[in-house]
């Protein structure tokens, strides 16, 4: 029986589920599990207290800490918080457990995982609303993972807790982690690198991460009205990235629009938007478009930050132009 | 002084210093004699080898070791090849990272130096890492971090030693101070920089960097204490850089060095007598073996092997094939599919 959860709570159940048979994990500042987890977090940090450290405010410090004991053989989750807290540390990230494996000519493996809360939060300021997925993305080394749903959360932390033997930046939209879904029961896991389209359609492509997969559901939902008819596909890990897939899609409906909550310049959706015409462009009836931040730091009061996110209106206003 | 330790030990510290010297010369040379061999820019160890070979000598394989810019003489003390260093500074498929690493990032897994980094302080927090994960898993193995002063003048340094005491980690934070950032004005504003571990309850010790048989006692002390769970601990070993350091690229300004200088400093080139005759840790230990019985001939004769042992090692990495080019996209990641 497929069980209802949040998307913290599955994260949660997925490092606990591991954790229980693998002593190698160890875990900095877990607070994974959102509003809605709090007493299954008190419940969890009871149960694991002998492998939890809270570090000082020191990103650099503990970021090194987590990727040197990788280096040693434990499996350390960080939960950085705040995405951009993570900047306080990519000396750490990009600098080091990024090279390891690469340096040492495949002798050192680093199997850290670094869990970012991202995204524009609503209220969050310039400071707190940051996503790095396009910088991390661009560092070879790094496995980059950004689920939308409860059930791919769970499924891809498990992959990756159980599987990996990489750095991997771990992405959770804040404005997910209270979000609901049906989680699949017990040992399941997605592999990285595998999408899923979220709603097939004939007449137009959207390629979308993490909280635009729910923006890009409820676009194709209003395009529908309008008799068109929107594919959803979610990469849900960029790297490694199933070109495959996304390539398929866009095959079929000769048109595609991608959409990412970082900005316009070298963001993800630019990433996307090169392959695509890098490797599908004879399959293109029309330009690919992107619809992700403007290149302006976001800023605080509502009309202002609303104008910046990436809503299901703005999709619905581009795949429009797309599908005349 | 001579460290309190049976003579074949003795002088087998001596044969681990000559060892880097010699290796460490044939890298300048490398540079010096052949052009493009060594393409980017590299440092050098010399000068500093007492504090190297005197802590490792006192650490096991299984023993975490960090270094920096100037590894390859941490590498050589911890146990690793030196033909397979040669190798990895001239970039060849034979070396510690099959020309993946060169000079700067030298990383020896199989004698505990699992990551290099070429950025000063780039170890620091990592080795807080290995020595949390020997914590966890109850192990006896320590780590220790070699560092030059100006990783001091590094934010991480203060991060990871913070941590460091916080959680009582089995980590030695060993300070190298070869004075090269003094020597270009100011870089930190502590009057001295161990008043810095201070203030976070850190107990430190300073000593002379040259002797060896100071190094290698406070080592043993320090390593047992660390050992039994009493670090983590910062010393501070003064060596003086050495004159052929004082350049963005180290030159053998007075050629190869010649253990006859121990007895006969007059007979080194002015350029570099001073720094030989008075603070050179191998032919200061070279003097100090002789006056304890062991003789001029022994020593020359080690040397002479050394020596040989190392000319066939630089002879193994230049004659080793470059890595195959499309070599150059293995190793991005562990995992399959990636």
């Amino acid at each position: 029986m497929p069980q209802e959860m949040t998307f913290g709570e599955a994260l949660l159940a997925a490092i606990d589920e591991v954790a229980e048979q693998d002593k190698r994990i160890v875990l900095f500042n877990p607070s994974f599990a959102g509003e809605a987890g709090h007493e299954k977090l008190a419940a969890f940090r009871k149960k694991y207290a002998a492998r939890i450290k809270f570090p000082p405010i020191a990103e650099i410090g503990f970021c090194g800490i987590a990727t040197g004991a990788a280096m040693a053989g434990l499996r350390p989750v960080v939960d950085i918080s705040t995405a951009t807290f993570s900047y306080e540390a990519i000396p750490q990230i990009v600098n080091e457990a990024a090279i390891a494996y690469s340096n040492s000519g495949g002798q050192t493996n680093v199997p850290v995982v670094f869990y970012l809360k991202f995204g524009i939060r609503g209220g969050g300021g310039v400071q707190h609303s940051g996503s790095p997925q396009s910088w991390y993305w661009n560092t070879p080394g790094l496995q980059i993972v950004m689920p939308s749903t409860p059930a791919d959360a769970k499924g891809l932390m498990r992959g990756v807790l159980l599987r990996s033997e990489d750095p991997t930046i771990f992405f959770g939209h804040d404005r997910l982690l209270d979000d609901r879904g049906n989680v699949p029961d017990g040992a399941y896991e997605i592999p990285l690198g595998k999408a899923d389209v979220k709603r097939e359609g004939k007449d137009l492509t959207i390629i979308a991460t993490s909280i635009q997969v729910p923006r890009a559901l409820a676009a194709a939902e209003m395009l529908s009205k309008d008799r068109i008819s929107a594919e959803v596909i979610d990469p849900r890990t960029l790297q490694p990235l199933d070109k495959p897939a996304l390539l398929a899609s866009v095959k079929k409906t000769g048109r595609v629009l991608i959409t990412d909550e970082s900005h316009d310049n070298c963001g993800v959706a630019a990433g996307l938007a090169a392959i695509i015409a890098d490797e599908g462009f004879t399959s293109l009836r029309a330009p690919i478009k992107r619809v992700s931040i403007p290149p302006v730091p976001v800023p605080y009061a509502v009309p202002l930050e609303d104008y910046v996110t990436p809503m299901a209106d703005r999709i619905v206003e581009v795949a429009r132009t797309l599908v005349k | 002084m001579l460290p309190e330790i049976p003579r074949d030990r003795q002088v087998g510290i001596l044969r681990k210093m000559l060892m880097i010297r010699r290796a460490e010369e044939h890298c300048i040379r490398f540079h010096e004699e052949h052009s493009g061999l060594i393409r980017g820019h590299f440092h050098v160890y010399i000068g500093q080898e007492a504090t190297g070979v005197s802590v490792c000598d006192w650490l096991n394989t299984d023993d975490y070791v960090f270094t920096t810019h100037r590894n390859h003489g941490h590498v050589i003390a911890k146990g690793g090849d030196p033909k397979k260093v040669l190798a990895e500074i001239i970039g060849r498929a034979t070396g510690y990272c099959q020309g993946r690493a060169g000079t700067f990032h030298v990383a020896a897994p199989e004698v505990g130096i699992v990551h290099t980094s070429a950025i000063v302080g780039g170890c620091l927090a990592l080795a807080g890492g290995t020595a949390y994960a020997a914590q966890m898993n109850g192990s006896k193995a320590i780590t220790v971090v070699f560092f030059g002063d100006g990783a001091m003048e590094e934010g991480v340094f203060y991060e990871a030693l913070n941590i460091a005491k916080l959680w009582q980690l089995p980590m030695i934070f060993w300070m190298e101070n070869n004075y090269r950032r003094t020597g270009r004005g100011a870089g930190h504003a502590a009057t001295e920089l161990t008043n810095v571990p201070k203030a976070l309850n850190v107990e430190t010790t300073v000593i002379d960097g040259i002797d060896v048989g100071t190094v290698h006692k406070t080592a043993a002390q320090i390593v047992k204490r660390v050992r039994a769970g009493e670090g983590p601990l910062f010393v501070e070993a003064r060596t003086h850089l050495w004159p052929g350091n004082a350049f963005n690229m180290p030159k053998l300004v007075g050629g190869i060095t010649d253990i006859a200088w121990a007895w006969n400093p007059s007979a080194a080139p002015e350029k570099v007598r001073d720094w030989h005759k008075d603070h050179d840790p191998i032919l200061n230990y070279c003097r100090e073996l002789e006056s304890a019985g062991v003789s001029r001939g022994e020593i020359e004769k080690l040397d002479a092997q050394v020596s040989s042992e190392i000319d066939a090692a630089a002879r193994f990495a230049l004659e080793s094939p470059l890595p195959d080019a499309k070599a150059a996209l293995n190793y991005a990641f562990a995992g399959k599919g990636n």
